[in-house]
């Protein structure tokens, strides 16, 4: 039927005189087609020779000479040592214990290695091994490959050697002795006793000598407070696994907080034992990884998180100090109710706090001391963080005034961590002689005197100690790649001290180490007294640091709270690619910082996240302003559980000296750590334009789909039967309701011969930290595909671990909620609504990789046989004989499998660490680098197991008890013993109870797949 | 790389059929070998007058059970060379000194002292239990003059060669001629029996009968049609070869930077394989062996050590000798002062076996697990003068052996629960390693 229906294009068309339609009427295309640019100038076109028969006689030529050129096998050189080292045998990994020290992080570590090359990073078990890696400890043997390293020595930015540096610095220093100014080293926290006595023998020659230690992310309060209690500058230690009540105010102990760690023990309270397990309460203002964990969470601005911890300060000690209203009063009962549980739980209770504030931070010290709460422990005090942020500012003005003569610097930033940098920078430039022993020619080392080349820690010795008692050695593990000389080495020389930096730590280890050989020291690489040292508190004033704390008056603006991301902490290995791509637990964005904001605020600012067309996530750019110093073009993210007035930025973004161009990301908000406090009043201003995010998760909410992520309270958990909170699913079979798992489409293999591997999960032990997925990305070889094709959920990590909100106050609200929809029109308005995350939603985290399906839904699509299923449990992947479909990944359930969508290595469209040389060293020569168009997916470490299985054989015995637990990547690297692996037919394997348990269940069980993962249901202590 | 097909190719056999008769048409150009002319060294020294008490077939033992270790008669090794030590010392000196030398230094002999100095300080191990007898017959064997190595008469031989060259050139010559003439006098002939017939008026019928045969060929469609089959199905078959073999390359025999002969090694040497290539029992690659490895015995074996028998008629002695020099060269040894130089250059072997990235092989557990013998992958590599790869080293062929080979569980107790399950649930005592799993993708490819 004919129709006379006018479509309009746009509104501009109704205008009948509208110059815009007569112009598109005329050109086909809006903008004018670039033919400039690929037919390049007119002229060298003319001249050109080429006509097109030539131009089809090379492409044919050249098809021709390929596909022949293809027929031929290359010539493979093989190379062998000419003197191979004993303790080397090609093709067997070697492992050494180390210790991980760049002021930011500590870890206790075991470094494995191939032919020579540092691989991979694993935990230290051994007693001893206080702090176990978190995901920046595992992704910094890649920046041991960074080819952005400085190489060697510059002065003046020249390339020099160590011999004109020692001679020019021994110059400086003498006119410093001679009485031309003073001497100053700078450094982050060394935790380093060796180091500290080199820095005091160093400094002896020179007067006003001093050692300022600068910590980029400070702790100077808590310090402050501390050393005013127990009068040392060190920091209370706490084990979260002997406290049944934790109370947080504003510490993300599950993060960086004071150096971190703090994971294993609080993860070993939370698994119910006996019907018990610790409950944990977070007041704050972001939403941190702890807060996401809690039991129960009170969004607070931080005026109000001091108004809360003056209360629990009086509900515990019994003091009266007069507390201003909470604006929201419900919010105020919560923390009163808070207060009263951690008192009732006594010693057993903890309370915490990441307060940038002395007064904050005493009080704390006498809530614990007054509860005489076994979690807190000031004995072994943590050496973890010892900046005093009062002596850098004393020292910036020192250098303006030119007092300074001569700057050594170590393991520092300040001209990019410093808010104050460009006085920093100015200061330099009084400055006779300045040194900085840098990775790389930072924004520091690129101003100084000297750009001293230091070794990454996998090239280094040195000692650490964590804590009181705790000693741990560092040791190389690989040889200098680059002509580096260590800041300690350096140190001696200058000193006119004849040893080496090594005979001088083997001799403060000895008195360190008492009673342990230095070979059985460094094959440890820890070292624990048997009696830890006991701590006396002294007297301090804290009534009165109650009422300054009380009398604390809310910011004019926004509260802008600075934290750090688990992805990227301080910063300085922001040229890792792996981190960079590392999606953040909470807000599941990569390759970026963000300002978070409560939703309350950005409807308020007109604020705005949104999905467009491809999946991507856009956000509207804000102006932060602090203290009239702005920082321009910061993206938004609308975070559920911000709290109201604040304001959540990163540190650690925004670097730009000595980076790869598309490393280059996110904004610098130390300009804005203004007398290092991560607490500062801010106000935003909206910008225009929208940021493109990479988020690998659109969905926010579970939508009521309890059976995704099990969850009951304890309560639940300890009075009712199995049956009611970990509700197997069923279904219909010949009219009678039977477990969904007995009924079966495929036929059974029989399993009950051999290994059959499973892998368990404890969402009550899993704290979202991300250690697996680093350590996963480092075993098997998974490439970085950089923002863009993150954005376009083409990412590649093989385990990712999903974040849901719920909307309503809890998860068990959204299952009410969905239950209570009834008709068509309420159901649709009733998931719609459910979409949004409630204001303080509760969090679930939830690792998924290949279930390994034994009936796999991906193995019958397969056109070709490329995966297939294996008798010990895994689901096989073989990517010779993938051809690309991707039917396996549209069949899967789970979503787990990764497309090569493009040629990832030795790829310069994609310039990361398989594009260069030195960064392929960190390549595991047992697991393949895949091509472009195969599909790929988590393979349950078949590397690791079969080594595993073959080590065994080999030794003619049968597989250890527990032995194949350290075989998967994953569950090696978890320090929170939330996975376990482990082998299902071995009876005496700690798997089989957890498989029996009855917290276990499959994910999607009802559709059949029978996975050899399973999860055990969450249980909130609420 | 070199590429060598894995199937009977038809156009193989022509193409060997064609050479095999050409060769029939070209007359031999072998030379005859030179008659072993080296005189044994043994049969100069039986040769020799007795001077003194010594028998020098008695010394050659005594000398090569003994001695050989650290001296060779006429070069340095970590001893002196020993031809002629009776003129350098005194007799008597010489007795105290073999049955013990490092009392002479600490007693302060200068000989003993200079000579001591001479040979980098290394001490030589004392013979108590040599009479003087058995030193006498070690020095008559070493005082037996050097054998003169006689230059083979080549010359003369090449002279000959050549003289056969000239003859078979002239032979063919001579046969080209008379082919020739052959087929101008059948020209000829026929141009005249043209001739004869045009004069008697005979006509000559022309030749239709192929033309006709060949039409109805070619009316024939269902001739046309099998033979279009038969054609393509003849490609294809071809072409199948061609493309199985691309990557395979069974029989590649690289030139390696060092001749390294395995047949004297492995062979005539009897070297446990596992010797060098220790890694093969516990790491994934068999790995090359480290020059350090080469020096364990090349320290003392300076040069070509074997007879020049009919089995080393590719290369001689010299050649041997010249690649333990490149050896040297490598691993920075100074033959002559018996010392390290420092100066390493790594050596660049030419990888004989390349799996793909894709397949993971792991040697132990084949030698060591398995107990697999080398030679059943690698062939019979103690008869290989240069090493080729001996197996095809495709998917096929590792697959076959998973399925025929039984598991080696004997004394193995990995094994034991489950044979045990295993031999119980199917009633067999015998498993394969594909039986266990041995044939799944990702056992070898991850």
């Amino acid at each position: 039927m004919a129709s006379n229906k006018k479509y309009w294009q746009s509104v501009e068309e109704l205008n009948e005189n509208s110059s815009i339609v007569e112009t598109l009427r005329n050109n086909e295309f809006v903008e004018q087609i670039p033919t400039d640019e690929f037919l390049g100038d007119k002229e060298a076109l003319a001249s050109s020779s080429t006509s097109r028969r030539d131009f089809l006689k090379y492409v044919g030529f050249s098809t021709a000479a390929a596909s022949l050129a293809a027929c031929e096998g290359p010539v493979i050189k093989s190379i062998p040592y000419v003197i191979q080292p004993e303790e080397i045998v090609p093709g067997v990994a070697d492992y050494y214990a180390t210790t991980m020290n760049d002021g930011f992080d500590f870890a206790n570590i075991v470094i494995k290695t191939r032919e020579g090359r540092p691989i991979k990073v694993e935990n230290n078990v051994l007693a001893g091994a206080k702090i176990a890696a978190n995901a920046r400890v595992h992704a910094s043997v890649l920046s041991l490959y960074d080819s952005m390293r400085l190489k060697e020595p510059l002065i003046s930015g020249k390339p020099a050697s160590w011999e004109d540096v020692d001679a020019k610095v021994k110059d400086g220093l003498s006119k410093a002795a001679a009485g031309a100014g003073s001497v100053v080293v700078l450094t982050g926290t060394t935790a380093s006793p060796s180091t500290d006595k080199l820095i005091a023998e160093f400094g002896t020659k020179y007067p006003g000598f001093k050692h300022v230690v600068y910590d980029a992310v400070s702790s100077s309060e808590a310090l402050d407070a501390f050393q005013a209690v127990y009068g040392e500058r060190a920091l209370a230690d706490y084990d979260f696994g002997k406290a049944d009540v934790i109370l947080s105010v504003g510490a993300d102990f599950l993060g960086d907080w004071q150096g971190g760690g703090f994971d294993t023990g609080y993860s070993a309270g939370r698994i119910p034992k006996q019907g018990k397990m610790s409950k944990h309460i977070q007041i704050e203002a972001n939403m941190s990884l702890a807060g996401s964990n809690a039991d129960k969470r009170i969004p607070l601005t931080v005026t109000e998180q001091k108004y809360a911890l003056v209360t629990i300060y009086n509900v515990i000690t019994g003091a009266s100090v007069s507390v201003p209203k909470f604006a929201n009063a419900a919010y105020g009962e919560a923390v009163m109710a808070a207060a009263k549980q951690v008192k009732a739980a006594g010693a057993r209770g903890v309370v915490v706090s990441g307060l940038d504030d002395v007064n904050a931070q005493l009080l704390v010290l006498a809530i614990n001391n007054t509860l005489q709460s076994q979690a807190f422990n000031p004995g072994a005090a943590r050496l973890t963080r010892k900046g005093d942020a009062k002596a850098v500012a004393q020292l910036v003005s020192d250098m303006k005034a030119g007092k300074v003569h001569a700057l050594i610097m170590s393991g520092v930033n300040p001209v990019y961590t410093l808010p104050n940098s460009t006085d920093f920078a100015e200061g330099l430039k009084k400055v006779k002689l300045s040194v900085s022993f840098s990775l790389k020619e930072d924004e520091t080392a690129s101003l100084t005197t000297v750009a001293a080349a230091a070794p990454h820690y996998l090239e280094a010795w040195g000692d650490v100690s964590v804590a009181k008692g705790y000693y741990g050695i560092m040791q190389p593990t690989i040889r200098p790649l680059f002509k580096t000389k260590q800041f300690q080495d350096a140190l001696l020389a200058w000193a006119g001290n004849g040893l080496a930096y090594y005979d001088y730590l083997r001799a403060v280890a000895a008195t360190s180490a008492n009673g342990k050989s230095w070979t059985q020291l460094v094959h440890d690489g820890v070292h624990v007294s048997e009696v830890l040292p006991a701590a006396s508190a002294s007297a301090a004033d804290y009534s009165g640091a109650a009422s300054k704390l009380a009398a604390a008056k809310p910011a004019a603006g926004l509260e802008l709270v600075l934290y750090t991301k688990v992805g990227m902490g301080d910063g300085q290995q922001a040229n890792n690619p792996w981190l960079q791509e590392f999606p953040d637990p909470i807000t599941r964005v990569s390759w970026d910082n963000y300002a978070t904001v409560s939703k309350f605020d950005a409807e308020k600012l007109d604020l705005e996240n949104y999905n467009v067309a491809n999946g991507g996530l856009n956000g509207s750019y804000v102006t932060i302003e602090v203290n009239g110093k702005k920082l321009e073009n910061v993206p938004v993210i609308i975070q559920p559980g911000q709290a109201r007035g604040t304001v959540g930025l990163a540190l650690g973004y925004g670097r730009k000296a000595a980076m790869k161009k598309e490393m280059i990301v996110g904004v610098n908000a130390y300009t804005l750590y203004n007398n290092l406090n991560s607490f500062q009043s801010a106000k935003l201003t909206k910008t225009a334009g929208d940021h493109e995010f990479a988020c690998v998760q659109l969905q926010k909410t579970l939508m009521g789909r309890g059976d995704i992520i099990k969850e009951t309270v304890l309560k639940d958990f300890n009075t009712k039967d199995a049956s009611e909170w970990n509700i197997m699913p069923v279904v219909s079979l010949d009219h009678k309701e039977v477990p969904a798992a007995s009924v079966d489409l495929w036929e059974s293999f029989d399993r009950t011969t051999g290994h059959h591997f499973n892998l368990s999960i404890d969402l009550n032990a899993c704290t979202g930290c991300g250690a697996c997925v680093i350590a996963c990305h480092a075993e098997n070889n998974v490439p970085v595909v950089g923002k863009s094709e993150i954005r376009r959920s083409r990412d590649m990590h093989w385990l990712r671990i999903d974040r849901y909100y719920s909307s309503e106050e809890t998860f068990a609200g959204d299952v009410t909620r969905k239950e209570g929809a009834s008709g068509l029109f309420d159901s649709v308005s009733t998931f719609n609504a459910m979409e949004d995350p409630s204001e303080n939603p509760q969090v679930a985290f939830q690792p998924v990789m290949c279930q390994h399906c034994n009936h796999a839904p991906c193995e019958t699509v397969c056109p070709v046989a490329a995966t297939s299923h294996g008798r010990q449990g895994q689901n096989q992947m073989a990517y010779n004989r993938c051809v690309g479909t991707r039917y396996c990944a549209n069949n899967c359930p789970y979503k787990v499998r990764r497309f090569n969508w493009f040629l990832y290595n030795k790829n310069s469209e994609f310039d990361y660490h398989m594009n260069d040389d030195l960064g392929r060293m960190v390549l595991n020569p047992d697991v393949n680098v895949r091509s472009r168009g195969v599909m790929e997916k988590c393979s349950f470490c078949i590397q690791g197991t079969q080594a595993v299985i073959l080590k065994a054989k080999r030794e003619g015995r049968v597989v250890a008890k527990g032995e194949f637990h350290n075989a998967a990547a994953c569950s090696a690297a978890c320090s929170s013993g939330a996975m376990v692996f482990g082998d299902v037919n071995e009876k005496e394997d700690p798997i089989v109870a957890l498989k029996e348990d009855e917290r276990a269940y499959h994910l999607l069980s009802q559709i059949g797949t029978q996975p050899n993962v399973f999860y055990h249901v969450k249980v909130r202590n609420t | 790389m070199k590429k060598v097909g894995n199937h009977n190719s038809f156009s193989r056999i022509l193409l060997f059929c064609l050479a095999f008769s050409l060769s029939f048409s070209i007359t031999s150009y072998a030379q005859d070998a030179a008659a072993p002319a080296a005189t044994a060294p043994a049969d100069a020294a039986a040769a020799a007058p007795a001077e003194g008490a010594g028998d020098p077939v008695k010394g050659k033992e005594l000398f090569n059970t003994l001695c050989a270790a650290c001296h060779k008669l006429d070069a340095k090794s970590t001893g002196p060379a020993l031809r002629g030590v009776a003129d350098r010392h005194a007799r008597t000196w010489l007795y105290s000194w073999v049955k013990n030398s490092s009392e002479m230094i600490k007693a302060g002999d200068p000989a003993a002292v200079k000579l001591f100095a001479e040979n980098n300080k290394s001490v030589m191990t004392p013979f108590p239990q040599l009479s003087h007898g058995d030193i006498d017959n070690i020095l008559a064997y070493t005082s037996a003059p050097a054998p003169v190595v006689e230059k083979p008469a080549g010359a003369a031989a090449a002279g000959e060669t050549s003289k056969t060259g000239v003859s078979n050139d002239l032979v063919l010559f001579a046969l080209v001629l008379v082919l020739a003439v052959l087929i101008i006098m059948l020209v000829l002939v026929t141009r005249t029996l043209k001739r004869v017939s045009a004069a008697n008026g005979v006509e000559v019928v022309s030749k239709d009968s192929s033309v006709s045969l060949w039409r109805a060929y070619a009316k024939n469609q269902f001739l046309v049609f099998v033979t279009v089959i038969l054609l393509m199905l003849s490609s294809s078959y071809f072409l199948y070869g061609y493309l199985m073999q691309i990557g395979v390359d069974q029989g590649y025999e690289p030139i390696q930077p060092i001749h390294f002969s395995h047949k004297i090694h492995a062979g005539d040497n009897g070297i446990d394989c596992k010797y060098c290539h220790s890694s093969a029992r516990v790491s994934k690659t068999s790995g090359i062996p480290s020059l350090n490895v080469c020096m364990n015995c090349h320290k003392n074996v300076s040069e070509f050590q074997g007879d020049k028998d009919s089995t080393y008629v590719d290369h001689s002695k010299e050649f041997y000798s010249g690649e333990i020099k490149k050896l040297y060269d490598a691993v920075g040894w100074d033959a002559a002062a018996q010392k390290y130089t420092g100066k390493q250059k790594p050596v660049k072997w030419v990888r004989v076996h390349n799996l793909p990235d894709f397949v993971y092989f792991n040697h132990s557990q084949h030698v060591s697990v398995a107990g697999v013998e080398c030679q059943t992958c690698h062939g019979p590599v103690e008869t290989m003068e240069v090493m080729r790869q001996h197996s095809p080293l495709t998917m096929g062929w590792c697959i076959n052996c998973h399925r025929e080979t039984d598991v080696k569980v004997e004394g193995n107790d990995y094994y034991k629960k489950i044979h045990d399950e295993l031999a119980k649930k199917y009633g067999v005592q015998k498993l394969t390693a594909a039986n266990m799993g041995g044939t799944e993708c990702g056992k070898c490819h991850y």
